[in-house]
């Protein structure tokens, strides 16, 4: 054990047992799985990415590069968490990462003896031809040999929440800057939310102070009793975005063996906040030495939380390498917890005046001995080479303020000469950097100011630890002319493992800019951008997953549709019955089959509720529908319908539907089910901003009203029953006839209309009555064969009358390509009718709406096949259209299909094919009328 | 990106369809005159005024300007009010 006797704000009264690759292991309430295994004397905790080489914790923070643990088992197992920011908890289970079979014997360690291989660029230069060796070779070996953990592949077994959290000022870290920042907010009265990623306050101070500090502590009290403020741990911001919004996530329970039933794993903040203040502290930097990667070899800062906050020894004879003074409290703070401290190497020339009982040398750290640290090697500035025996070096390399956050929102970080190191530019206005995160804390700018320190010669220096990234391979990428960061990076990859560059990077930038030979400001770096730190999909997911993915709408008679054996599909969010098993269907055709036979031959009943329905009422309705429709609306007398179609006002159709009028200033117009949500938007911008002049009021009714188509040659008779007190005759209610009456003491609407062909009607009643109106209509109707019918029948009996639907309605085809140029008048104006008269709109070459019948009457059409001439290859170019709807039609008994021919209705008669390049079929089609059932509409006129 | 409904308040971006750049009045007639109102867009790097509806809110159409490098919102009125 490595435990100091005494210390750390751990509680020694709460021991916790957990597992570390299946060894059993303790450690106390308030250690992270980092400070456990220290103390459990756990050195090599994996492997590194491409070298397999031993790796130990580096950092105490989201930094940290190579203590990456796989967390959990089974469907919960969760790959990369950083050990560093793990809350340990009793149970806890990890397993290392990037290594077979332990972490101390890793057989994938063979990878070093390639290391030439894996250079910067490897990629790129081993794996260059032939291409097609790269999925099926490469890219499999490179993935198996250069893992980053694995997912478990198992469905995610926890849940998790969403929030809003709105503030005056954001106050993102609790460090002394932040608690500052948020009780000057609060004393100022205003509405503060304060964020931190440790389940704590305090920040820096936690690892600073041996125990918690006293005026953090007032702080704390002072703001918990504030009303105004909401203080969020375990909350780590991820991003910042326009308008002043950003990203959070809390982690509920992960510090939890298992959470609470009903309590989210992590929950996402949606956050708004007119002014937010960082106090995100800063990152302490590596410098680059051969072996600086070697388990013992730690961050200072990161040595002084480990034995301070932690009570943990993470060596028993240390030396600290430091480029600036802050090193040198690192060195007092393990003298003070009785740790040997054998010299402190102070790597900068020139005048050094710290007070210090410790052997300080002058010189570099050049080199690094044993699997785990036993020995380094030190160049004095005098030439003089010492090698010392040690197993924990503490490394102080100056300091990067963490200051991605300003990058989320374009501003570009600058380099600050009296600082050494870069802040964020330029800020939005509301947005400040303080404390650490702002260069500096109170007036020790001098003590923490060093430049980014690279020790010349020696043994592989790393850069970016997670990615194997070495200051040779940033010499050869320059060499190879990859000299700008953002080349650098995706040549060798610097700054792109999951912790996104935020230990490394900008020692990487600082080589560049010494073998261009400028300044480091000239160099520049890479902006950072979200997220912050990895963030579970989960988490961005909340409680939209599987059946909650998306709102779902249910017809009126959704229920009575359920019970009579009806299958739903979705159409946009609706729930469409899409047709009805009876006994004996052999399968979902023969249902909708039997079905559409039934509607020609009795009658059939179908909820077309899911139609958009939108009420036009005002002085100016019928002009403002003239100018929304290509035909005349305001000559519809009152009582009637008509059937229009609607443009973009590009020429394009939009979408087509019925309009009755029902009064002389009221309008009910149908748009399709998918075009509901476009068209009213579409009306309401006609009525607001084209004619705002015009007296109209558009209001959507869709969810107000039930529709029942009820189509059939029994229809009328089956209305009657159902209406036994209205005349419901030829003369009383013709074809394209509408009315309003009662039923059931609520106002009813009766139209005359059929999509099917047939004598069809539709009724319309309050949708609470919807589902009564079914099941009196079934019952009434039972004498007469009615049959429920569904979204597949209603597609048959439209493609035997030819009526474009959604497969024609594709936003490319014009009122002419369907056959309905007559209905563009030509005396109004009306939107689309200028755009649509273009020549190349009117090309009697588009491809127009045509009927498709198989030669073969056994053959089957498919939807998607391409239309061509019956002698032309199936190659590009060669196509003249393309099969837009199929169905097996019940009166032909056989398949048809509609479809866009290029110079279609000139070609009736002719036998062309069919290809489908998908399915690999081909067949003989014959060119007929897409009219392909009563041509002349006696049946609904009947 | 927080929109302030002159009816509704300060709103989430969710809540409303943008339409695109106002493109100027609606021509009278001319297919080069439409062309130009329905395909021309100014497509400037700065500040532009867009048609955006509140669709889960009072349904107004809504001139919204705003600059479209820091897509900080300028201005926000009805359209119906604006006379375009």
């Amino acid at each position: 054990m490595t435990r100091l006797v005494k210390g750390g704000s751990i509680d020694r009264t709460k021991p916790l047992s957990f597992r570390f690759d299946g060894r059993e292991m303790t450690g106390f309430a308030g250690d992270s799985l980092a400070s456990a295994l220290l103390a459990n004397g756990v050195r090599i905790v994996g492997r590194s990415f491409k070298y397999h080489r031993p790796r130990g914790i580096m950092t105490d923070g989201p930094d940290e590069p190579n203590a990456l643990v796989t967390l959990r088992t089974g469907a919960r197992a969760e790959p990369n968490a950083k050990a560093p920011v793990v809350e340990l908890f009793e149970g806890l289970e990890a397993t290392s990462q990037n290594c077979w079979p332990s972490p101390d014997f890793d057989l994938m360690a063979i990878n070093r003896l390639f290391a030439p291989l894996f250079v910067a660029g490897f990629y790129y230069k081993t794996f260059m031809w032939p291409a097609a060796f790269w999925e099926k070779v490469y890219e499999p070996i490179i993935r198996r040999a250069a893992g980053l953990g694995k997912l478990s592949g198992a469905a995610d077994p926890d849940s998790y929440d969403r929030s809003h959290g709105f503030a005056d000022v954001l106050v993102v870290g609790a460090g002394m800057a932040g608690l500052l920042a948020a009780r000057d907010a609060a004393r100022d009265g205003q509405r503060v939310l304060l964020v931190e990623a440790d389940h704590r306050l305090g920040g820096r101070l936690l690892s600073e102070n041996g125990t918690d500090s006293a005026a953090a502590l007032e702080i704390e009290r002072e703001l918990a009793a504030n009303v105004q403020v909401t203080i969020l741990t375990r909350t780590t911001l991820f991003g910042v975005y326009d308008g002043n919004s950003y990203g959070a996530v809390e982690r509920v329970s992960d510090h939890l063996a298992t959470a609470a039933p009903g309590q989210p794993r992590q929950r996402y903040w949606k956050i708004v906040a007119k002014n937010a203040v960082f106090a995100t502290g800063a990152t302490e930097r590596p410098i680059a030495f051969g072996g600086n990667d070697r388990p013992g070899v730690m961050m200072a800062s990161a040595v002084q939380t480990y034995v301070n906050r932690y009570g943990v020894a993470p060596g028993r004879k240390a030396a600290i390498f430091a480029v600036c003074d802050t090193g040198y409290a690192v060195a007092h703070a393990l003298v003070a917890a009785g740790i040997d401290v054998t010299a402190i190497i102070d790597g900068r020339r020139g005048e050094v005046m710290v007070d210090t009982p410790v052997r300080v040398i002058r010189g570099e750290v050049v080199a690094t001995h044993g699997k785990s640290l036993n020995a380094i090697d030190i160049r004095h500035f005098d030439g003089t080479r010492e090698r010392i025996r040690v197993d924990l070096l503490g490394v102080a390399g100056g300091w990067n303020p963490n200051i991605g956050f300003a990058s989320h929102v374009g501003a570009r970080p600058s380099w600050s000469d009296a600082l050494q190191t870069f802040v964020p530019g330029a800020l939005p206005d509301g947005m400040r950097f303080v404390g650490a995160a702002a260069g500096a804390v109170a007036d020790d700018a001098a003590e923490r100011a060093a430049p980014p320190h690279i020790v010349a010669g020696g043994g592989k220096a790393f850069v970016d630890f997670q990615h194997d990234v070495t200051v040779d391979d940033v010499r050869m990428a320059e060499r190879e002319g990859y000299r700008s960061v953002e080349h650098l990076k995706r040549y060798t990859t610097l700054g792109m493992a999951t912790d996104q560059g935020k230990a490394g990077q900008v020692l990487g930038h600082a080589i560049l800019a010494q073998l261009r030979d400028t300044h480091i400001a000239a160099v520049g770096t890479i902006a950072a951008r979200p997220p912050h730190v990895p963030v579970a999909i989960g988490a961005l997911a909340g409680l939209h997953v599987g059946e909650h993915l998306k709102p779902v709408r249910h017809t009126p008679t959704h229920e009575w549709a359920s019970k009579a054996g009806a299958s739903f599909v979705n159409a946009g969010l609706w729930k469409r019955a899409q047709w009805f098993t009876a006994p004996g269907d052999a399968d979902w055709q023969a249902s909708a089959t039997r079905e559409a036979k039934a509607v020609r031959r009795s009658v059939g009943i179908c909820d077309v509720s899911t139609l958009g329905k939108i009420e036009i009422v005002g002085r100016d309705a019928g002009a403002f529908l003239d100018r929304l429709y290509t035909n005349m609306m305001s000559t519809v007398p009152v009582g009637k319908c008509r059937y229009g179609v609607m443009l973009r006002e590009d020429g394009f159709v939009f979408d087509d539907g019925t309009v009755s009028r029902l009064a002389e200033d009221r309008y009910v117009l149908t748009t399709t089910t998918a075009n509901a949500v476009a068209v009213m938007r579409h009306i309401e911008f006609a009525a607001q901003v084209l004619w705002p002049e015009m007296d109209v009021l558009p209001c959507s009714v869709t969810e107000n009203w039930a529709q029942i188509a009820v189509a059939g040659p029994n229809s009328r008779a089956l209305l009657q029953a159902l209406l036994p007190s209205l005349d419901l005759s030829n003369a009383a209610l013709p074809f394209m006839g509408a009315l309003v009456d009662h039923w059931q003491g609520a106002p009813m609407r009766l139209f005359r209309l059929s999509f099917s062909g047939e004598l069809a009607y539709e009724i319309a009643v309050p949708a609470r009555l919807g589902e009564r109106l079914m099941r009196e209509l079934t019952v009434i109707g039972a004498a007469m064969g009615v049959v429920p019918y569904g979204l597949e029948a209603l597609a048959i009996l439209r493609i035997e009358k030819g009526h474009a639907a959604g497969g024609e309605l594709n936003g490319q085809v014009t009122a002419h390509d369907l056959g309905l140029g007559r209905m563009l008048s030509s005396k109004k104006d009306f939107i689309g009718r200028v755009l649509a008269g273009r020549e190349a709109l009117t090309d009697p070459q588009r491809p127009a709406l045509v009927g498709l019948k198989p030669v073969d009457t056994a053959a089957r059409l498919t939807a998607g096949a391409l239309l061509l001439a019956a002698d032309a290859p199936l190659s590009p170019g060669m196509d003249a259209g393309h099969v837009t709807s199929v169905c097996v039609s019940g009166v032909l008994d056989q398949w048809i299909g509609l479809g866009l021919l290029s110079r279609g209705p000139e070609r009736v008669g002719e036998i062309i094919s069919a290809a489908s390049p998908l399915r690999g079929t081909r067949i003989d089609v014959e060119v007929v009328s897409p009219v392909f059932f009563d041509p002349q509409g006696e049946r609904l006129r009947g | 990106m927080i929109i302030d409904c002159p009816h509704c308040g300060a709103r989430d971006s969710s809540e409303f369809f943008v339409r695109g750049e106002v493109t100027g009045d609606r021509p009278a007639a001319g297919v080069a005159a439409f062309a130009d109102y329905v395909y021309g867009r100014a497509n400037e790097a700065g500040i532009t005024a867009e048609h955006w509806h509140h669709g889960a809110g009072c349904r107004s159409w809504l001139v919204v300007t705003r600059d479209t490098r820091t897509h900080a919102v300028v201005s926000v009125v009805a359209a119906l009010g604006a006379g375009r």
